[in-house]
């Protein structure tokens, strides 16, 4: 470890190549903290976004028309408007709306602080993307398939979740990992709320270290790969969901 | 067989959605759709305006700022537009140098747009105004680079990489047997792409290249951050002037809403031509 | 029809008029199928010999009419659906086996999840179909792995899995390449000598010929006309049933 240290001190000494990350362990700390806040960002607003995607599929697709009006109106909206005024607009519009408590020392301290707002801002964001996603997926089925379930007396609902679902999920896949990928780079606007993910601690660093051209390469090359992460699991995903005779005569 | 219908039986009820708007009046839906949206948007940001304070002064304060968010807005606009002429042209370039025959061409263009397409867009923002010159001497002249110039160019990137994969995957679904009747003819691979490929492709590329754009208006705001004067920056300086907590839901509410209202036609359209290159 | 033979009817159609949109399929449709009748429906296509079925279980709500089955009155607006789906089940044209579940499964979760069986219970019955229709050894592969002529068994098993008193078959060889026809038509035969009521729309003639109860001919929305199949195909009546046999036959 301390090879590696050494090795990328010297590097600055003799090149002018300043990657304090990987040798100063402050910076090596924030760094990594503020990956964690990014990595943390972008698994819960997934996993909050898939959910709010198959409420939202399930509310187009049953006939009840009150629930249809609602995600219509919800799903235009956070697709017409700009995700960085959506945050702004939660944090500080709604944010001034929600009563401040005071924390054990007296101070005033917000119930929903802006990690949070982060990621209420981002789950409906991609949420609204993975309604359409998957709302396209329950269309590619072949309708025939829901006849037969509702030939053997499924009810709607019940048709919608043991037979639409699973195979409309299947036929999403792709979609909804550019989504997913989407939503990793869209976690960085966080930063304009002050959250403190990968690109705040990255200023913060080359504010210190003047090291901005090395930091920004960084950054580049970890979102690459953290792209890359995400993509390779989905595709193993996709790959282990993948059914004999099923999605190859679709392609 | 039964003719295709979107509801079959009161007791079966399963709306499959999207079949009902193969109807050939879809396009007055669509008009008639947007109008409603639009209309609805304008009604809740009053209403919205007038809870938030018991006199007009709210809606009073929206329209003394309109004229200086508009100003901020039209940057948003111009920055968009800026970035999509420039953007297209290099996606093109781009976008066809994936599809070379040779690897010399074809593996740094893939590398490229992968690099660029995975990147953050505010990181790559970053990347251009702290990178970029403020000034630059051109013949003996120094220019000033405005900030919204510089956003504007870091826009174009992504632009550049997202619209090379459209291209690409375009080129890509036109059949093969194409390629192979203009060689049969003599055509140059140059020739083919110029004179039989592009022209087909235009139509398959025209609505994510209009989706494309909706994304990227979306995405200005951004030059907020790195202090372009921008709507979203001018609204917040109007808020800070007023320094009424009262406005920031109505104000943020209008603001949302100048977006909804420019892009949301957008959309419906690209919808709407979507459906009909997909019907021929 | 005797005043016996219509209060033994199981499955009652009277004055059934059906239309999309602006086109009529079924202009007056009547039909009584007693208790364990089989009944072949032929005619040329659009003729609404699939609405019929269709109108029967209640996939298709018809404009007019009335429609029993045993003591289900299809028609009124409180239809227990999941009684009227035990009483008769479907086999469509194009299998629509779900492609995420097994063969077993496929056969099995109905029973389970929509009329609440005993699990137990159902998957032995599910398995002794499958032997029956000759698939037991496919019971946990998939759909996707399967033949169109086996997908269409494990179709019926499914069916009947159901434990109907009535089968409605919509055309289910038609789209099976000729060797599966025949696999397909044994089954079915079969069911129907253990006495199941069925009522099935078909091209196979030859079939129907040997199967069949009864004929019945549509065209143009109407049923032109029915008969038992020696008299039906010896000696048709209607010129309309005479010039559609002598185009299949």
């Amino acid at each position: 470890m301390d090879a590696i240290t050494d090795f990328f001190r010297e590097l600055h000494e003799r090149s002018g190549i300043n990657l304090t990350i990987l040798y100063d362990p402050f910076d090596i700390e924030r760094f990594f903290h503020g990956l964690l806040v990014t990595i943390e960002l972008f698994l819960v607003s997934a996993v909050v976004s898939v959910i709010i995607g198959l409420i939202g599929a399930g509310c187009l697709t049953l006939p009840y028309r009150v629930p249809k009006a609602i995600t219509r109106g919800y799903v235009a909206f956070f697709r017409n408007t700009p995700p960085l005024i959506q945050m702004y607009f939660f944090y500080f519009a709604i944010g001034a709306l929600i009563p401040a408590t005071k924390n054990a020392y007296g101070f005033p301290e917000e119930l929903v602080d802006n990690l949070d707002w982060a990621l209420i801002a981002l789950s409906l964001y991609a949420g609204a993307f993975n309604i359409e996603i998957f709302r396209s997926g329950i269309e590619a089925i072949h309708r025939s398939i829901v006849e037969a379930a509702a030939v053997l007396g499924y009810s709607k609902v019940a048709a919608f979740v043991y037979v639409m679902v699973p195979l409309a999920w299947r036929i999403s896949l792709p979609a909804l990992c550019n989504n997913l990928i989407e939503l990793l780079k869209t976690t960085t606007l966080a930063y304009a709320i002050g959250v403190p993910e990968l690109l705040y601690v990255s200023n913060q660093i080359w504010s210190d270290n003047i090291n901005t051209f090395e930091m920004m390469n960084v950054l580049l090359v970890v979102y690459l790969v953290l792209v890359g992460v995400v993509a390779l699991a989905m595709h193993r995903w996709e790959r282990a969901l993948r059914l004999p005779g099923f999605g190859a005569a679709r392609s | 067989m039964t003719n295709d219908r979107a509801r079959f039986g009161p007791h079966v009820g399963i709306d499959l959605p999207g079949a009902r708007e193969r109807t050939s009046w879809a396009l007055n839906r669509d008009l008639a759709g947007v109008l409603l949206a639009i209309l609805t948007v304008v009604v809740i940001v009053l209403v919205v305006a007038l809870l938030s304070g018991t006199d007009t002064g709210l809606v009073g304060a929206l329209i003394k700022w309109t004229p200086f968010m508009a100003r901020g807005f039209l940057l948003n606009v111009v920055m968009s537009l800026f970035a999509i002429f420039f953007g297209t042209i290099g996606g093109i370039f781009l976008g066809m140098g994936q599809l070379a025959p040779t690897r010399w061409i074809s593996t740094p263009s893939k590398v490229l747009t992968q690099f660029f397409r995975n990147a953050p867009w505010l990181v790559l923002l970053f990347y251009c105004i702290f990178l970029l010159p403020f000034q630059v001497r051109i013949g003996g002249e120094t220019y000033t680079i405005a900030s919204w110039l510089r956003a504007a160019i870091g826009f174009t990137i992504p632009v550049v990489a997202n619209f090379s994969e459209i291209v690409r995957g375009a080129m890509q679904s036109i059949p093969s047997g194409q390629w192979e009747a203009a060689r049969s003819l003599g055509y140059r691979w140059r020739q083919t792409v110029t004179s039989v490929v592009l022209p087909q492709c235009i139509k398959r590329m025209l609505p994510p290249w209009m989706n494309l754009y909706a994304i990227l208006l979306m995405a200005t705001p951004l030059a907020s951050i790195v202090g372009a004067e921008e709507a979203l920056t001018n609204a917040r300086t109007a808020l800070q002037a007023e320094s009424d907590s009262r406005l920031l839901l109505p104000l943020y509410a209008y603001l949302l809403s100048w977006f909804f209202i420019y892009c949301y036609p957008i959309a419906r359209f690209s919808m709407a031509l979507e459906r009909r290159f997909a019907v021929r | 029809m005797t005043n016996t033979e219509r209060n033994s009817a199981f499955i009652k159609l009277h004055d059934v008029y059906k239309s999309f949109g602006n086109s009529p399929v079924l202009r007056g449709v009547s039909m009584e199928i007693a208790k364990g009748e089989v009944i072949c429906i032929i005619g040329p296509s659009g003729s609404g010999k699939s609405t019929i079925l269709r109108c029967i279980n209640a996939l298709t709500p018809i404009d007019q009419g009335f429609i029993q089955v045993g003591d289900i009155q299809v028609t009124s607006k409180s239809l227990d659906m999941v009684a009227l789906c035990h009483k008769v089940g479907m086999v469509f044209q194009q299998y629509n086996l779900f492609p995420h579940k097994t063969v077993l499964q496929n056969v099995s979760m109905a029973p389970i999840q929509v009329l609440k069986q005993d699990r137990t219970e159902v998957l032995d019955r599910a398995r002794a179909l499958l032997s029956k229709v000759k698939l037991g050894h496919k019971a946990d592969a998939y759909p996707g792995e399967l033949s169109g002529g086996q997908q269409q068994r494990v179709a019926i098993a499914r069916a009947l899995c159901m434990q109907p008193e009535a089968i409605l078959f919509d055309e289910v060889t038609a789209a099976l390449d000729p060797e599966m026809v025949g696999e397909v038509l044994t089954v079915i035969r079969e069911i129907a000598q253990e006495g199941m009521t069925c009522v099935i729309v078909t091209h196979e003639m030859g079939f129907a010929r040997e199967a069949a109860n009864r004929m019945y001919f549509t065209d143009g929305g109407v049923i032109v006309e029915t008969a038992p199949p020696d008299s039906f195909f010896a000696n048709p009546r209607d010129e309309r049933t005479r010039s559609f046999l002598s185009k299949v036959l």
